[in-house]
């Protein structure tokens, strides 16, 4: 009888699709921490190995892009990137793992695309790139692959506190017509299927991340304004400060979770 | 001559006679002609990069003709046979006709 | 002080709501209307234009594929033909087709004697569930031919 039951649940588990497919707790090496695990491990084996090796991962031709731009002058100051920062493998490491951090000058989170723009615009007399534009996102992912593999860990205490408890906040809080949060799905489902996609942690440690879907770059805005659309609410603008708040959030979800930029998802 | 992203892997030493792997990739939209603009409803033109190749030593070893159902960014992997050092010369040619290329050197001993 | 946000659950209709708008957008930018599909015929014909009446047969392919694709945007998808790859008998070229997808042609690859071996690898689109058919030719005239079904779901959920 009992034998039956379980026969029975697990027939109902698989019917639903809600047994986890992609392995167990703890098989998943530095893609997991605790119970968090990296949005790589819900990734087929196919897509991994995309990542896994960069000449196959098509966004390693942004890590080219931005290396090309670190050393290239442009504006009234007749500075690159360069100029200030010299070798990227050296000042930019670790950058990747604390970004947005609270800026004292704006008196709230800056992210990396914000702070790429503000040395434009100020160090170098230069016109700000805009965003999702080759460029900046080129640039973006060349600094934050800088810090590859290391841990992310963003700072939430302190000054960035009240900015966290914003972006905790939006992950919670149920928007638009179908009345859903972030962690409606991320939260509640992570590794089931809606439809044919497997649901992440929803973190944001891999961005800007080459999607299958996308068949490009983007930035973790562009994914935020992708889901927002997708509940049918009114997405935020590019580095808005609801979307810096919640990077902020998204990247403490995946604190001690290696960097993989340019990272490959559906 | 078209300004193509592309990466490509070559070992820079071989043993005669070994047969090694080549690994390259290329940035391009490889738009289908399918689709169409969604604010105009008009077709957006076919625009593929359709013919790869490689040459060692100015010799053809290895090409590929693409279709639209060749994804965007397009990844080739292949082998060649190690002879003598040289240069390992590839091309990508899209639609328009323009040419991009990229050459990597390659040492073979014994 | 954080205000305490009232979760009421959520169950997998709510979610798969999402999606329902998710394949719509998917089907209209990814079709068009009256887009005639290939098939199994249309590969017929294609290979009979590459080969002629030449016999063809199964075999000496080893076709690499996903059984289902992430992604139908982007399939990885390669192929090795037992060959020497001599002189003397090697693989000259091997075509690639997708039986269902707008336009049955893939790719064509090209060989030598001085490729080693008659191997590759690549990426593919696929609009849907269908066969991969790969058809190789040699030197000596003779032509074999492996087919491989991957699975294409519709998925796209998540702008």
């Amino acid at each position: 009888m009992a034998c039956k039951f379980i026969v029975f649940s697990i027939g109902l588990a698989l019917a639903l699709g809600i047994v986890h497919e992609t392995g167990h707790a703890g098989e998943w090496g530095k893609y997991q921490v605790e119970d968090r695990r990296s949005g790589y491990t819900y990734r087929t084996k196919e897509t991994r190995a995309m990542q896994d090796d960069d000449f196959q991962n098509p966004g390693m031709a942004l890590v080219d892009e931005g290396e090309a731009l670190w050393s290239m002058v442009d504006g009234k100051a007749g500075k690159s990137c360069a100029s200030c920062h010299q070798d990227a493998s050296v000042t930019m490491r670790g950058v990747g793992a604390v970004y947005p951090k609270f800026d004292i000058g704006l008196g709230k989170l800056k992210n990396i695309e914000q702070q790429i723009n503000t040395c434009r615009t100020g160090q170098m007399q230069a016109t700000p790139w805009k965003w999702e534009k080759g460029q900046l996102l080129a640039m973006t992912v060349y600094v934050r692959h800088q810090s590859r593999g290391m841990p992310m860990n963003v700072k939430v205490d302190g000054s960035a506190a009240p900015f966290f408890e914003k972006g905790k906040a939006f992950y919670n809080e149920r928007r638009g017509q179908l009345d859903m949060s972030c962690g409606s799905c991320h939260e509640a489902y992570p590794g089931t299927r809606i439809r044919a996609d497997m649901l992440s942690q929803g973190q944001g440690h891999s961005f800007p991340t080459y999607r299958l879907k996308w068949q490009k770059v983007g930035s973790l805005h562009r994914r935020f304004r992708g889901c927002n659309k997708q509940v049918r609410s009114k997405p935020y603008k590019y580095g808005s400060d609801e979307y810096v708040n919640l990077e902020l959030y998204a990247g403490w979800r995946a604190r001690g979770l290696p960097i993989e930029t340019p990272a490959l998802r559906n | 001559m078209a300004n193509f992203k592309a990466r490509i892997k070559v070992p820079k030493k071989a043993k005669k006679g070994e047969v090694f792997q080549v690994k390259t990739l290329v940035t391009h939209k490889m738009e289908t002609g399918l689709r169409k603009n969604k604010k105009t409803g008009k077709k957006i033109p076919r625009f593929i990069i359709n013919k790869f190749a490689c040459n060692y030593n100015g010799k053809e070893v290895f090409s590929s003709n693409w279709h639209p159902a060749i994804s965007a960014n397009p990844y080739m992997s292949f082998y060649v046979r190690a002879e003598k050092s040289g240069s390992l010369d590839f091309s990508w040619t899209d639609d328009k006709g323009q040419v991009g290329t990229k050459s990597a050197k390659i040492m073979v001993t014994g | 002080m954080v205000q305490r946000i009232e979760m009421k659950p959520v169950n997998r209709r709510d979610i798969l709501r999402i999606c329902g708008s998710g394949a719509l957008a998917l089907l209209s930018t990814s079709m068009l209307p009256g887009l005639v599909y290939a098939d199994a015929k249309a590969v017929a014909s294609e290979i009979k234009k590459l080969i002629g009446d030449k016999k063809m047969t199964e075999g000496r392919i080893t076709i690499e594929a996903p059984q289902i694709a992430e992604n139908g945007n982007t399939v990885p998808i390669g192929f090795t033909v037992d060959s020497p790859m001599t002189d003397a008998d090697h693989v000259q070229s091997v075509h690639i087709f997708a039986d269902e997808n707008p336009s049955p042609e893939v790719a064509s690859f090209h060989f030598s004697p001085a490729s080693g071996k008659a191997q590759a690898n690549t990426r593919m689109r696929m609009i849907k569930t269908q066969n991969v058919v790969a058809v190789a030719q040699t030197n000596t005239g003779s032509v074999f031919m492996a087919k491989a079904p991957v699975k294409v779901t519709i998925g796209g959920c998540g702008g």
